[in-house]
C-alpha cells in the first residue's frame, strides 16, 4: 500500500479515519502524561500498570459476560489501580527498592491475568474471541464510540493536567519542598498517578497491555531531547504520541494481521532515535560535532603558539616559517596544514610563497591571550567569566 | 500587612503569607519549639528525646557528625519525617498550620538539576505555597522571585537552564526560592555545604539581611570553624540533644567533645569557648585586617544591629577569653 493511498484512507475511509482519530488522542494524553513519570524517573511505572490491568480485563468480561469497551476498560483500570497501589504498598513498607517492586507487580499481574485468559479462551464460549488482542492491541476493533470515550477521558485529563499544572511540576522537580510549603503532595501524587493509569488503560484496546508503556516513555524520551521547558516537553510529547499513534495505527490498519501495538510502538522508537541523533544541544550529532569543533580549535592554538614561539626568536615576528618546522613541532604531520588553514581564516596566521607561514599581529595578541589564560580555553564570554566579570 | 515588631524590618509586606498573616508574632515565646522529640527509621532512633528551642530573629547552627540526625531534625519540624513521639511548635502552632510560616532551603543534591525548567522558574516555585489551587504564577510572582534573585546576586542568571549552574549558584537559586516565600523563619539544610566562596559570602549577606529583619535562621551547619562568626546560638546534637544556647556559652571545647565522641574536626580552630562578641561587631566598622581572613573576604560581614548576640551574650569567663581567633595554628 502507498503512502498516497494510506492518506487517502486517513481522509476519506471511515474506519481509518475513526482509528487514527482514537491513535491520535490516546498517544498525545499518555505521551503528555509519561514526562512526568519520565522526569520522577517512574518510567517502570507505566509497564507495571499496563500489565496490571490485564487480569481485570478478563475478569471484567467474565463477570459481565460483555467485551463493550467502557466495561473491560474500566475493569483494566481498576486492576491498573490495584497494581499501583500494590507498588506504592511494598514501597512504603520499605523492605524493597521501587524498581524491585514494580518488576513483582508486573509479573505477578501479568502472569495472573494470563492464566485467566487462557482458561477463558479454553472455554466453550465465542464470545470470548479477540480478548487475545489486548495483548498486542488491534486498532481494528476500535469503534466510533470507543473514540468518543477516549476523546472524552482525555479532554477531561488534560484540564485536570492543566488545572495542577504547578503542583504536578512541583511534585515531579522537588515534592519534599512541596510538602515543607504545605501542599497535600501525597493526593496530588494519587491524582497523577490516576491520569496516568486513565491514559494507559484507555490505550490497552489499540496498542495492548505488553507494548502500552512505550507509549508512556517514547514520546517523553524524544521530546526531552529537544526543549529544556517543561510546558513545551509535554506539548510536544503529546505531538510526538499523537504522530507515532496516528502513523502505526494506519499502517496496521491497512494490513492484514498487523498488530497496531507493535507498529505505533515502532514508529515511536523511531521518533525517540532520530531525536537523540539529531536534537541540538543534546543529541549525540550535535554533541559529536561540537567535540570536533572543540578539537579543532585546540589544534588550531596549539600550532599558533607554536608559530608564536617561533616567532619570538626572530627580530621581524613576521618572519615566514616553514611547514615542516611547525610539523616537527607539533610533533605530527597530519592535520598543521588545516590548523593553518582555521588560523589564517580567523586573522591569526598568514601564509606566504613555498609553504611558510608568519603569524600576524592579531595572532600574536591571540597567542598571547592564550598564554595568560590557558590553551584550549573557551573565548572570555563563557558563563564562569561573565559571572566573574559581574563580580568585579 | 501588619507592620512588624522589627525595627528594620518596619513595613515589609508579610501578607499572603498563609496562616501566619493574619496575626502578629509572639516573640517572647521561641520561634520553633521542640519537646521530647524521638524519630526512629524502623527500630533505629535518630532522634532521642530532643527538646530544642529556638529563639525569635536568631541564627542558629545545627551541629553534629554525620547521622547525627541534624537533616532529621528540621525535616520533622517541616513535617517530612512523622516522629515517634514528641511534640513540635512552629510559632506556637502545630507543625501542619507552623509550617506555612516556613521558608526550606533543601540539600542541593536533593533534586535532579537537569530538570527542564529554568532558574526563575524554580525561585517561583517559592510562591507556590501562597498562590492556592488552580492560580497560576503571574507578574507579580515573577517579579517576587527576580528581586529574591538579585538578593543573592544571582539575577544575571534568571532565564538560565538549572543543569547550566555550578553547585554555589544551585545553592543560591534554593536560597532565593526560600526568600521568596517570605517567611518569618528559615530552615536551611547544609547551605554552605560545597560552595564557592563567593557563594558563601551571598548566603552571609542575605543571613545578616534575615536577622536584621527579626527573621529566624536554623541552619545545618558542618564548618565548625565558623559557627561563631555566622551564627547567634547554637545546637549541638548527636541523636540526643548534647547542648543548647548562645554560640558564647555552648560552643566550649568540652560540649563538642561530648558531641563528637572525642574526634573533634577543627577543633583546634574553636579551642576554647569562642572570642565574646565576635559574631557581632559594630556594625559598620571594617574588620581589623590582618588578624581575622574572615570567610566574607574582603567585604567585612557586619551584623547590622544584631538583636540577640551583641549586648546579651556577656563574655564568658574562661582560659579562651583573650585567646587570639585561631588561625594558621593548623
Amino acid at each position: 500500500m502507498s503512502l498516497a493511498e494510506i492518506l487517502h484512507g486517513l481522509l476519506f475511509d471511515f474506519t481509518l479515519r475513526t482509528v487514527a482519530l482514537g491513535a491520535a488522542v490516546l498517544g498525545a494524553l499518555a505521551g503528555a502524561l509519561g514526562c512526568f513519570a519520565v522526569l520522577r524517573r517512574q518510567s517502570l511505572l507505566g509497564d507495571a500498570i499496563s500489565h496490571a490491568a490485564l487480569p481485570g480485563i478478563v475478569l471484567a468480561f467474565v463477570l459481565t459476560g460483555s467485551r463493550a469497551t467502557p466495561v473491560l476498560v474500566l475493569g483494566a483500570g481498576i486492576a491498573g489501580w490495584l497494581g499501583t497501589l500494590a507498588v506504592l504498598a511494598i514501597v512504603r513498607g520499605g523492605r524493597l527498592p521501587e524498581d524491585t517492586a514494580l518488576g513483582i507487580v508486573l509479573s505477578v499481574f501479568f502472569g495472573f491475568g494470563m492464566v485467566l485468559l487462557t482458561w477463558v479462551q479454553g472455554r466453550p464460549d465465542a464470545r470470548q474471541a479477540g480478548l487475545d488482542t489486548f495483548l498486542f492491541g488491534q486498532a481494528a476493533t476500535v469503534l466510533p464510540a470507543d473514540v468518543t470515550l477516549v476523546a472524552g477521558v482525555g479532554s477531561a485529563a488534560a484540564l485536570v493536567t492543566v488545572l495542577f499544572w504547578k503542583e504536578f511540576k512541583l511534585l515531579s522537580f522537588d515534592p519534599d519542598y512541596a510538602r515543607a510549603l504545605g501542599l497535600p503532595m501525597g493526593r496530588v501524587d494519587l491524582l497523577l498517578t490516576g491520569l496516568l493509569v486513565v491514559a494507559i488503560v484507555l490505550g490497552l484496546q489499540m496498542v495492548g497491555v505488553v507494548l502500552m508503556s512505550a507509549m508512556v516513555v517514547a514520546p517523553a524520551a524524544a521530546a526531552r531531547q529537544w526543549t529544556d521547558s517543561l510546558r513545551t516537553m509535554v506539548l510536544l510529547a503529546g505531538v510526538l504520541g499523537a504522530t507515532a499513534g496516528v502513523t502505526g495505527a494506519a499502517l496496521s490498519a491497512t494490513a492484514r494481521g498487523v498488530p497496531t501495538g507493535p507498529t505505533i510502538v515502532l514508529v515511536a522508537s523511531g521518533i525517540v532515535v532520530i531525536s537523540l541523533l539529531a536534537a541540538p544541544r543534546r543529541g549525540l550529532v550535535a554533541e559529536v560535532l561540537r567535540a570536533a569543533r572543540v578539537r579543532r580549535r585546540i589544534r588550531a592554538d596549539a600550532v599558533l603558539l607554536d608559530l608564536y614561539a617561533l616567532s619570538r626568536q626572530h627580530a621581524r615576528s613576521a618572519h615566514p616559517h616553514a611547514l615542516g618546522t611547525l610539523q616537527t613541532m607539533g610533533g605530527r604531520e597530519r592535520g598543521v596544514t588545516a590548523s593553518l588553514r582555521t588560523l589564517e581564516a580567523r586573522g591569526w596566521a598568514a601564509p606566504s610563497a613555498g609553504e611558510h607561514w608568519a603569524i600576524t599581529e592579531e595572532g600574536r595578541l591571540r597567542a598571547e591571550h592564550l598564554l595568560r589564560t590557558g590553551v584550549g580555553g573557551e573565548d572570555p564570554k563563557s558563563v564562569e567569566g561573565a559571572e566573574g566579570g559581574a563580580e568585579s | 500587612m501588619e507592620p512588624e515588631p522589627t525595627p528594620e524590618g518596619g513595613g515589609r509586606r508579610r501578607g499572603g503569607r498563609g496562616d501566619a498573616s493574619g496575626e502578629e508574632i509572639d516573640r517572647t515565646s521561641p520561634a520553633i519549639e521542640v519537646n521530647d522529640l524521638t524519630v526512629a527509621y524502623r527500630d533505629q532512633p535518630v532522634l532521642w528525646d530532643v527538646d530544642v528551642a529556638f529563639r525569635h530573629g536568631a541564627l542558629t547552627a545545627i551541629v553534629g557528625p554525620n547521622g547525627a540526625g541534624k537533616t532529621t531534625l528540621i525535616q520533622t519540624i517541616l513535617g517530612l519525617v512523622r516522629p515517634a513521639a514528641g511534640r513540635i511548635r512552629i510559632l506556637g502552632k502545630p507543625v501542619r498550620e507552623g509550617r506555612r510560616s516556613v521558608a526550606y532551603v533543601p540539600q542541593r543534591g536533593s533534586v535532579d538539576w537537569d530538570f527542564p525548567t529554568s532558574v526563575l522558574d524554580v525561585v517561583v516555585m517559592g510562591t507556590y505555597g501562597r498562590l492556592g489551587w488552580f492560580r497560576r504564577p503571574g507578574r507579580a510572582e515573577r517579579e517576587a522571585a527576580l528581586g529574591a534573585l538579585a538578593k543573592v546576586g544571582m539575577e544575571a542568571f534568571a532565564e538560565r537552564q538549572i543543569r547550566q549552574l555550578s553547585g554555589g549558584q544551585q545553592q543560591r537559586v534554593f536560597l532565593a526560592r526560600a526568600l521568596v516565600q517570605e517567611a518569618p523563619i528559615y530552615l536551611m539544610d547544609e547551605p554552605f555545604q560545597g560552595v564557592d566562596a563567593r557563594t558563601e559570602r551571598a548566603i552571609v549577606e542575605v543571613l545578616s539581611d534575615l536577622r536584621a529583619r527579626g527573621d529566624t535562621v536554623i541552619a545545618v551547619h558542618h564548618a565548625l570553624q565558623s559557627v561563631p562568626e555566622y551564627f547567634d546560638d547554637v545546637v549541638l546534637l548527636n541523636v540526643r540533644r548534647i547542648a543548647s544556647g548562645p554560640v558564647a556559652q555552648v560552643f566550649t571545647e568540652e560540649n563538642l567533645r561530648t558531641c563528637y565522641g572525642g574526634r573533634v574536626p577543627f577543633l583546634h580552630a574553636v579551642a576554647g569557648p569562642p572570642v565574646a562578641g565576635s559574631p557581632a561587631p559594630v556594625a559598620g566598622s571594617p574588620a581589623p585586617g590582618a588578624g581575622s581572613p574572615a570567610q566574607g573576604a574582603g567585604s567585612p560581614v557586619p551584623w547590622p544591629g544584631s538583636p540577640a548576640s551583641s549586648p546579651g551574650a556577656a563574655p564568658a569567663p574562661g582560659p579562651g577569653a583573650s585567646a587570639p581567633p585561631a588561625d594558621g595554628s593548623a
